[in-house]
């Protein structure tokens, strides 16, 4: 016999519900089971209270005035940004911008840094399994400025081949921009030797952090990554707000985005000087009350043991995987060692959205379509997956009623 | 199965949407449109010959996606097949109003039977647009998808 002891870990998924109001509303006269978070997850309430007492007691405009409240909604504004800066490891907080979610955050970075960088034939490196908000802001400079996206694979299980990506970069590669991990396959990315390796050749790195801030503990100074985008509604925070973080010398060097208040230094007549980064890149009246959201919802999320949560959302997916599984009409999409907690999957005689309409039905919410990552429904061949993605909140009760579900509707296609 | 489930899903659709009538492409076509939802990814391409006063000689249709939208295109060219185009339209106006769920007027019994098997998308307001997404490419192959 073995003596080792195993120290469960300190989270009590019970106790983390009670911290979500709509968890205990009912759909369509079924409790809830919400399988939905990698497109949003749901709010806690130290976030909705946060926005709500901050627009009670110290809500005015940011940057601005010299009245008692405007100070007091710029301290918590820019306390905002050191959170964030602390959630994300960033040595220096003016290296992080705000920005509408992750989608401004990358165009930000094609428009302001990348797009006055490059000539025709110059290359930007994608994997397919990017999201189109990592796809599409590259295709404009390709469009506009003729650069080349090139494509690294996966492997068959989902995995990317790091020695693929070393081989595909060269000397006309200007960025490698790659998810930390996949919406779709749960992949998470060894960013820290896809940054050592483009470095190695002079190449900068943006990793999309839409879905790994949410299950990864990222440390940007470790992972010496350069620009890292990510966004607020997937972290249980408010929507409308995300961040950008790019190290100082890029963001020094990068030519303004938007246009407007808040981004200058001084304008007349006849000229018009801009100020120094973040603001350079805040144009017009931030999103100051979701700033505050934001804040609350990083501090909800590292008030958790993040290892212990991590472990929690591993169990889920091995749990719903292995069942699965055992249905002989269902694919599981993506199974790359050590992925993140969404499960994938398509099914024989049935359209997803077929199945995720019976699925509602018992009050379970997947999502069902292409996941805005079309090249990579491409690479496996499919049109379109069913995809269950697990947060902190979810439990095996939420697993079985998914499983259920899914006998239920395999019944109603006529192979019950 | 919850009753609204059952609307949805009876036989009739999953017969058509296993095995559509009048799929595959039309050799000879006067009129072709294709039909794209990028939200879902369903897609149709409707195939028409129209002859006299755009009466439907012939329809074919070609298509992937979900049960909804592939058994609503077969469904669809079976009524339309050797139909003036104004019953064409009428059948059109009476689909669109029935699927959400409006009042249905100046259809013959028939063809009321006929669009009722598709009445239970009525209760799904996010699967409207499967149903609907053969009737209006028909109708833009015949406003513009002349050959």
């Amino acid at each position: 016999m073995t003596t080792q002891t195993k120290i469960k870990p300190a989270f009590d998924v019970m106790a983390a519900r009670a911290d979500f109001p709509i968890l205990t509303r009912p759909v369509h006269g079924k409790p809830l089971v919400y399988l939905d978070s990698g497109a949003s997850a749901q709010k806690p309430r130290a976030v909705l209270d946060a926005m709500t007492e901050f627009a009670k007691t110290d809500y005015a405009n940011v940057h601005r005035g010299v009245h008692y409240l405007s100070g007091a909604a710029t301290d918590a504004y820019e306390a905002a940004r050191r959170t964030v800066q602390k959630f994300l490891g960033a040595a220096h907080e003016d290296e992080i911008v705000f920005t509408k979610g992750g989608t401004e955050a990358i165009n930000l970075v094609s428009y302001s840094w990348l797009s006055p960088r490059i000539q025709p034939g110059d290359e930007i490196l994608l994997s397919v399994m990017e999201h189109h908000s990592n796809i599409v802001p590259w295709n404009f400079l390709r469009e506009r400025q003729g650069v080349v996206l090139k494509w690294v694979d996966v492997r068959d299980n989902g995995s990317l081949d790091i020695d693929a990506l070393d081989a595909a970069i060269g000397p006309k590669t200007r960025l490698v921009a790659i998810t930390h991990m996949s919406n779709v396959l749960g992949t998470v990315t060894p960013l820290n030797e896809i940054v050592a390796r483009a470095h190695a050749k002079g190449v900068p790195v943006l990793a999309d952090g839409c879905q790994g801030a949410v299950h990864e503990t990222v440390d940007v100074q470790a992972l010496d990554v350069d620009f890292y985008a990510f966004t607020g509604h997937k972290l249980y925070g408010p929507t409308g707000i995300g961040a950008l973080y790019a190290k100082r010398a890029h963001l020094k060097g990068m030519r303004p985005f938007n246009g407007g208040g808040e981004m200058i230094r001084e304008v007349s007549r006849e000229r018009i000087s801009y100020a120094d980064p973040p603001a350079r890149f805040e144009a017009g009246t931030p999103p100051i009350i979701e700033s505050i959201g934001l804040a609350a919802a990083l501090d909800y999320m590292t008030g958790f043991d993040r290892n212990a949560v991590a472990a929690h959302e591993h169990s889920l997916l091995v749990y719903a995987r292995d069942q699965v599984r055992q249905f002989n009409w269902l694919k599981v999409i993506g199974d790359a060692p050590g992925k993140g907690a969404i499960l994938s999957f398509e099914a024989d005689g049935m359209h997803a959205h077929d199945l995720a309409t019976i699925l509602d039905r018992e009050g379970v919410a997947v999502r069902a379509g292409h996941h805005c990552a079309q090249p990579l429904m491409e690479r496996f061949g499919v049109a379109s997956t069913t995809r269950a993605s697990f947060a902190l909140y979810n439990r095996r009760a939420d697993v079985d009623a998914l499983i259920a579900g899914l006998a239920k509707a395999r019944g109603i296609f006529g192979h019950g | 199965m919850d009753n609204a489930l059952r609307e949805l899903y009876q036989e009739v659709i999953l017969d058509h949407s296993r095995h559509p009538r009048h799929y595959g492409a039309l050799e000879g076509a006067s009129h072709k449109a294709e039909g794209y939802n990028p939200l879902c990814g369903d897609r149709v391409t409707v195939y028409l010959k129209l002859g006299e006063n755009g009466r439907v000689a012939d329809i074919r249709f070609e298509g992937k996606g979900c049960a909804i939208s592939q058994a609503s295109a077969s469904m669809m060219a079976d009524m339309l097949k050797g139909r003036t185009r104004a019953d064409a339209e009428k059948l059109m106006e009476g689909f669109l109003n029935l699927v959400k769920g409006e009042h249905v007027h100046g259809l013959s019994e028939d063809d009321r039977e006929t669009l009722d098997v598709m009445s239970g998308i009525s209760a799904f307001p996010m699967r409207v647009k499967c149903a609907t997404l053969a009737w209006h490419t028909f109708k833009n192959a015949v406003e513009e998808g002349a050959a």
